[in-house]
């Protein structure tokens, strides 16, 4: 999309950088974004932004004028006012619901509470140190190896789903959109469809098992299987959303690239490895972060499928702060409010990796 | 010679790779017309006999869905519409009206994107629930009033409207509020409506925060039916199908029909 590019103070002043990554991350999170490219490599190579925009044909407008100067002096008493009107309400919501809960996470998060979670006397960091226990040990095994089973399938199968669409096949439309369907399945739509097929008895999955001549499996009660259920659950309702997001990187490579890479003789797996992969390096590791951020928030798919368990085998970092909130018959405001911390935590460092990232990327690639 | 092979084994693995991603999709439909019996043969069923809305007439017993399905639609409407709003007016001040700590205060709206909702239900569910509004649709929607997300894209959006409208309009001494209502948002409907559906599909879609501040099933959404429905009705997986396959058609219908109008609606923007 250059007009974000071209139009955007984003890419032309270094002091926006920071915010690169959530701009990145947004927007793929709409599945139409095919100029995605041209965010990373503009400030790169002033030659391929000049590039002609050959996948959207709607796109080709004339260049944008310079930036204009400003009319007024900077900071008009009356449209100072006027300003801070427009964005009370979006304010109002932020500091309500948002910058007020941050505090008050963190000073739950210090006291004590009684069995309907009123705050009661000050515990300091004891919430913590409790942290340093096997039961939550096994509940951040749990969330990693959640993480780890979710992310990886997911990126490989949407990549591979891709780079085969990316090879000249006819129906091309019809394939993308068949892959993009389980983008449309909600968390819970798809667990309950699951739970049919997990089930021990009639279910599909033991089925076909069972046309293979083996046994049947408990795939939501037993230990071992509760959480490869979950995980496979969540790969399939996010197989669309990544097929979505590298189609759109692989509609924002220049035409002119496969064509070199064809005059020099490059074609098939070649090419896919050698070309579009590398080229959709930015969509894949946005998708990677997106993927790992949204796996550290699942949560409905193992409520509705497994409640944790069995034996807190699918108990997520996600799930144990809900079950200590509201599950337990108590309100354990104190230590959920602490594990909540630990979620922040976790997906401000894959938000920070992610800037860290992409702000390199952007500058050097 | 060598082509032809790899092209047919392109289709064929393409066409391997299909069946599981499909079989869901195929068989929510399919088992929302199975009888129970149908459903309960092993090894299993995958196509029914006939083409029975039993199940579907169940559902409608079993749990208030049609209710359900207002409440969706109440929750993601007013939702996107007050999102559209106070995006609309934010990004409207980011663009067009200058003042100080204009950039601070963009950035610091750009950072409320990276904190998960799932960190700080704990306070908000105590502020809503202290107001009595737990168990209402007010409580449902209010969290999600504005969202740094729509103003970034309309920010993105107003920044490309010709300099020239803008200063004929101020000529013609239009005020802000007329200028926004009658000139600035008619000509950015594309990115409203991409704004607009991307907010919808993502607050239909809505778990976490719906089941905990609904108690009542008359109160739940869809989504939150649907779990309420797996509940009551464990032993009839038929009922869960076809409740399932009701709450996908309307977002079965956006990916379908509505992919090229998204993304119409983000080149659209670009054009203008």
């Amino acid at each position: 999309m250059s007009w974000l590019c071209q139009r955007s103070a984003l890419c032309h002043r270094k002091k926006y950088f920071p915010y690169q990554g959530v701009l990145l991350r947004e927007l793929v999170t709409s599945p139409s974004v095919p100029k995605l490219q041209r965010v990373s490599t503009s400030t790169a190579s002033g030659a391929r932004t000049a590039a002609p925009d050959s996948a959207a044909p709607g796109a080709d407008r004339p260049d944008r004028p310079p930036p204009r100067p400003p009319l007024r002096p900077p900071a008009h008493r009356g449209e100072t006012f006027l300003a801070w009107v427009f964005l009370a309400p979006s304010v109002v919501v932020f500091a309500l619901f948002l910058l007020y809960p941050l505090g008050r996470t963190v000073h739950l998060s210090l006291h004590g509470n009684d069995i309907i979670g009123r705050p009661s006397r000050f515990v300091g960091l004891s919430h913590f140190e409790e942290m340093f226990s096997a039961e939550f040990g096994s509940v951040l095994l749990t969330t990693a190896l959640f993480t780890l089973g979710v992310v990886i399938p997911g990126v490989v199968g949407a990549l591979a789903v891709v780079l085969l669409l990316e090879s000249k096949i006819r129906a091309q439309r019809f394939f993308r959109t068949a892959f993009a369907l389980p983008f449309a399945f909600s968390v819970a739509s798809a667990s309950v469809i699951f739970a049919v097929f997990y089930n021990p008895a009639s279910g599909v999955l033991n089925g076909i098992l069972h046309q293979l001549g083996l046994g049947p499996v408990q795939w939501l009660t037993s230990q071992e299987t509760a959480l490869l259920s979950i995980c496979l659950t969540t790969v399939w309702m996010n197989l669309g959303y990544g097929v979505l997001v590298l189609a759109a990187g692989v509609g924002s490579i220049p035409r002119e690239v496969n064509e070199a890479a064809l005059l020099d003789g490059a074609t098939g797996p070649r090419r896919a490895w050698h070309i579009t992969v590398p080229l959709l390096g930015p969509q894949l590791f946005f998708l990677i972060v997106i993927s790992t951020i949204n796996a550290l928030q699942g949560f409905g798919q193992i409520h509705i499928l497994t409640q944790g368990g069995p034996v807190g085998s699918t108990t997520t970092l996600v799930y144990s702060i809900y079950q200590h909130a509201f599950a337990y018959g108590t309100s354990d405001f104190g230590r959920a409010s602490a594990q909540a911390l630990v979620l922040l935590l976790m997906v401000l460092l894959c938000t920070a990796i992610q800037f860290g990232v992409i702000e390199r990327k952007v500058h050097y690639s | 010679m060598r082509a032809v092979i790899g092209r047919v084994s392109v289709y064929g693995v393409l066409l391997i790779a299909l069946v599981p991603v499909l079989f869901p999709v195929y068989y929510v439909f399919a088992g929302t017309f199975m009888a129970p019996r149908e459903l309960a043969t092993f090894p299993p069923q995958l196509v029914p006999t006939s083409l029975g809305l039993d199940s579907v007439r169940k559902v409608f017993d079993a749990v208030p869905l049609m209710r359900m399905y207002g409440n969706s639609v109440v929750m993601a409407g007013v939702i996107t519409l007050a999102q559209l709003l106070t995006s609309a007016l934010a990004a409207y001040a980011f663009v067009f009206l200058r003042f100080r700590f204009s950039a601070v205060v963009f950035a610091l709206f750009l950072s409320t994107l990276m904190v998960p909702a799932e960190a700080i239900f704990i306070p908000n569910y105590l502020t809503i629930s202290g107001w009595g509004l737990h168990n209402s649709y007010l409580g449902l929607v209010l969290p999600f009033f504005a969202y740094a997300f729509g103003t970034f894209l309309l920010r993105q959006s107003f920044k490309q409207f010709p300099t020239e409208l803008r200063d004929a309009a101020r000529v013609d001494g239009m005020g802000h509020l007329r200028f926004m209502w009658t000139v600035l948002l008619p000509l950015n409907k594309p990115a409203l409506s991409a704004v607009g559906v991307y907010v919808f599909i993502s607050s239909w879609n809505m778990y976490f925060w719906p089941l905990i501040m609904t108690r009542t099933t008359e109160m739940q959404t869809l989504q939150i039916g649907l779990n309420s429905l797996k509940n009551a009705e464990s032993a009839n997986p038929g009922l869960w199908l076809a409740g399932a396959a009701l709450s996908v058609l309307p977002t079965l219908a956006l990916v379908i029909f509505g992919q090229r109008f998204i993304v119409r609606g983000l080149t659209a923007g670009a054009v203008k």
